[in-house]
């Protein structure tokens, strides 16, 4: 499948949405590049989920606009692959591992045509580039939770898609794990996919992300890691309550960190912890 | 009828045949797609459903004064099928909670229908409806047309939700999921609800309204403990609730005034408590022998260590010490004893004298190894 170099891959606009009569989302604006790694971060109840969610048509908007290359999400849904959070669902649901990755070709496959061994091919292959192709016919119950999201992960492989939106990936995985997801969604961008990824991590969104946006019912702030990942933005979306560390794990200072930002206009103001 | 043809040989009585197979009917169905419920965790929804099918039962038969299995199990269904809606749809709109809706709509659909079964009773031309069966069952007065029905309906249903496989799989697995890839999970949740209201209705007459969830819920929750596997657990709950069927019609008619609904959920529970106690891997039977060899091996690792600790105070770590200094270290004397007889048949300690054991060079390995481990 072509890829898309230049245009946007997600374009949200003018976003709205409400719960009752609390906010969730107000008035966001996002452009997605293509072939980007992009964090969302954000405070809990900052509408990362419901921003991902939005995009894939699960929760209606009250106002705003969500195209994917520039057409609705309807027309464009084999372009996406999605990994929800991995406590969405029962894991001691009576299935295997091969059986969950092959739901990822249920969208392919169309109604009522079940998986055959194509897909049972396809599916062995995601295991495998998860590291998981020994757990292929393991009863779910018995994954710990890094096995899990490796699962989620193949699921998603296997839909061969354009963009992944993945809601909290690292959530409850141990460094080993942690450590391999990276590589894959770094190799995903490599091959010009696209990716979103809801991250709680602040400590590692300068290692692993090159884009991020930075999430608390508004847009604050969205681009190139290195231009808008700074202590500002992170008080404007944490209301200052932040504990912020750099690379070198210190707490943050703005005359050793390594985000810094030209014309920052608290420079001399210690983060709170 | 073919299918009455093929229970002929089996069964000499005709209306023994006709109530066992009608049974065995609503066994499968409900145990089948009561799998679906019991996964979904709306194991209560069949409660409510069946509780509210009984006032379109009563206004079906007051508006066509038909007692015709079809038109009671029509009205029925609608009846099931609005309760339902209702449920969801006061989840939905309003801050009451899932249980609460059910409650409200169990009891008032219900309390609905008693009113219009008393009223019923009284009329004039009642002719003895016999309405009241619906109650608890009567399977005794299955008929044959009863049956046909009932495999009818049955069928159709088990046919859509074997067409729809993987759409339902993935509706109970990962709802949010199957929405992203584009299929339309709140009609396919209408559908699945659909084919449970009519597995619930092809029930009503032989269990009743007020048993009719057992049939839903108690095969599902007994075919889970045996398998890992959906295929199978579908197919296991639909065997248990055919066996439970079956047996409930027979000893029920073999006894006089015994009840065939009550029975048959009877037949069934006693399944449930032999799959929950003797299953492997999930049953108690199997999770308490499981406890016992870890205790077992957690008792002697301790009193190697104990040993091992004591021998450690001297310059040979083959120093004997006395089971009374053992048991100073443990909180059960008894267990000391035991667990170094185990010990020795291992090899790892040997008695020294009448009361005082110690270690052996494999034993010495043994106990450095475990130290490794807790570090």
């Amino acid at each position: 499948m072509a890829n898309y170099p230049g245009s946007l891959a997600i374009e949200v606009e003018d976003l709205t949405v409400a719960y009752r009569d609390e906010p969730v989302l107000w008035d966001v604006d996002l452009n997605v590049p293509t072939g980007v790694l992009m964090a969302i971060v954000g405070p809990n109840g900052a509408g990362k989920t419901t921003l991902i969610k939005v995009i894939l048509g699960l929760v209606g908007s009250a106002a705003g606009r969500v195209s994917i290359y520039g057409q609705s999400y309807a027309a464009q849904r084999r372009l996406v692959g999605y990994v929800p959070q991995r406590g969405s669902v029962d894991w001691d649901f009576p299935t295997n591992v091969l059986d969950v990755v092959m739901m990822g070709r249920y969208g392919a496959l169309g109604w009522i045509r079940r998986p055959k061994s194509k897909e049972r091919k396809l599916a062995l292959e995601a295991l495998e580039k998860v590291g998981m192709e020994a757990f292929a016919s393991r009863q779910i119950s018995q994954l710990s939770g890094g096995q899990q999201q490796r699962v989620f992960l193949a699921r998603a492989l296997i839909q061969d898609a354009q963009i992944y939106l993945m809601d909290e990936p690292f959530q409850g995985v141990d460094a080993t794990t942690e450590r391999a997801i990276v590589s894959l969604l770094q190799a995903l961008r490599a091959a010009g996919k696209t990716l979103v990824v809801v991250h709680h991590d602040l400590q590692t969104v300068e290692d692993y992300f090159d884009w991020v946006t930075l999430l608390n019912v508004r847009r604050i702030a969205s681009g190139p890691v290195n231009e808008v990942f700074n202590e500002k933005n992170l008080r404007l979306t944490y209301g200052g309550r932040v504990a912020f560390l750099n690379r070198n794990g210190n707490a943050h200072d703005e005359t050793q960190t390594a985000i810094k930002r030209p014309n920052s206009e608290e420079p001399n103001r210690q983060v709170r912890g | 009828m073919p299918f009455l043809e093929l229970g002929r040989d089996l069964f000499y009585d005709y209306t023994l045949r006709t109530v066992a197979m009608g049974s065995a009917v609503l066994g499968v169905v409900s145990g089948a797609l009561g799998a679906y419920a019991v996964l979904r965790k709306q194991s209560l929804l069949g409660d409510a459903i069946s509780h509210a099918a009984l006032p379109g039962i009563a206004l079906a038969f007051l508006l066509t004064q038909s007692k015709a299995p079809l038109v009671l199990v029509f009205g029925a269904a609608i009846a099931g099928w609005i309760g339902t809606l209702l449920v969801i749809s006061i989840v939905n709109q309003t801050r009451i909670k899932e249980d609460t809706a059910l409650g409200l709509v169990l009891s008032v659909f219900f309390g609905t229908g008693l009113v219009l079964l008393t009223f019923i009773q009284k009329m004039p031309t009642a002719k003895q409806s016999g309405l009241d069966t619906f109650l608890f069952g009567q399977a005794a007065a299955l008929m044959e047309h009863d049956v046909i029905t009932m495999v009818t309906l049955g069928g159709i249903s088990l046919f859509v939700m074997q067409l729809f496989w993987k759409e339902f799989k993935l509706l109970c697995f990962d709802s949010n999921f199957g929405a992203s890839l584009g299929f339309p999970m709140r009609i396919l949740d209408v559908l699945l609800i659909t084919l449970l209201v009519a597995a619930i209705v092809i029930g009503l007459q032989t269990v009743g309204v007020v048993l009719m969830s057992a049939m839903i819920v108690a095969p599902a929750a007994a075919a889970r403990q045996w398998t890992d596997r959906l295929g199978a657990m579908v197919a296991l709950s639909a065997t248990f609730g055919a066996i439970a069927g079956v047996c409930g019609a027979v000893i029920s008619s073999s006894m006089a005034r015994m009840p065939t609904g009550p029975t048959i959920v009877l037949c069934i529970s006693a399944i449930v408590v032999a799959s929950i106690t003797i299953a492997p891997n999930r049953g108690l039977v199997w999770n308490w022998i499981r406890n016992q060899r870890e205790r077992r091996k957690l008792q002697i690792e301790v009193v190697l260590n104990n040993l091992y600790a004591l021998a450690s105070q001297h310059a040979d770590l083959r120093h004997s010490h006395s089971i009374a200094a053992l048991g100073t270290m443990s909180a059960n004397r008894s267990n000391v004893r035991n667990s170094l007889k185990e010990l020795s048949s291992r090899g790892w300690v040997e008695r020294v004298s009448s009361d005082e054991w110690a270690l052996t060079p494999e034993g010495i390995v043994q106990a450095q190894q475990i130290a490794d481990r807790g570090r």
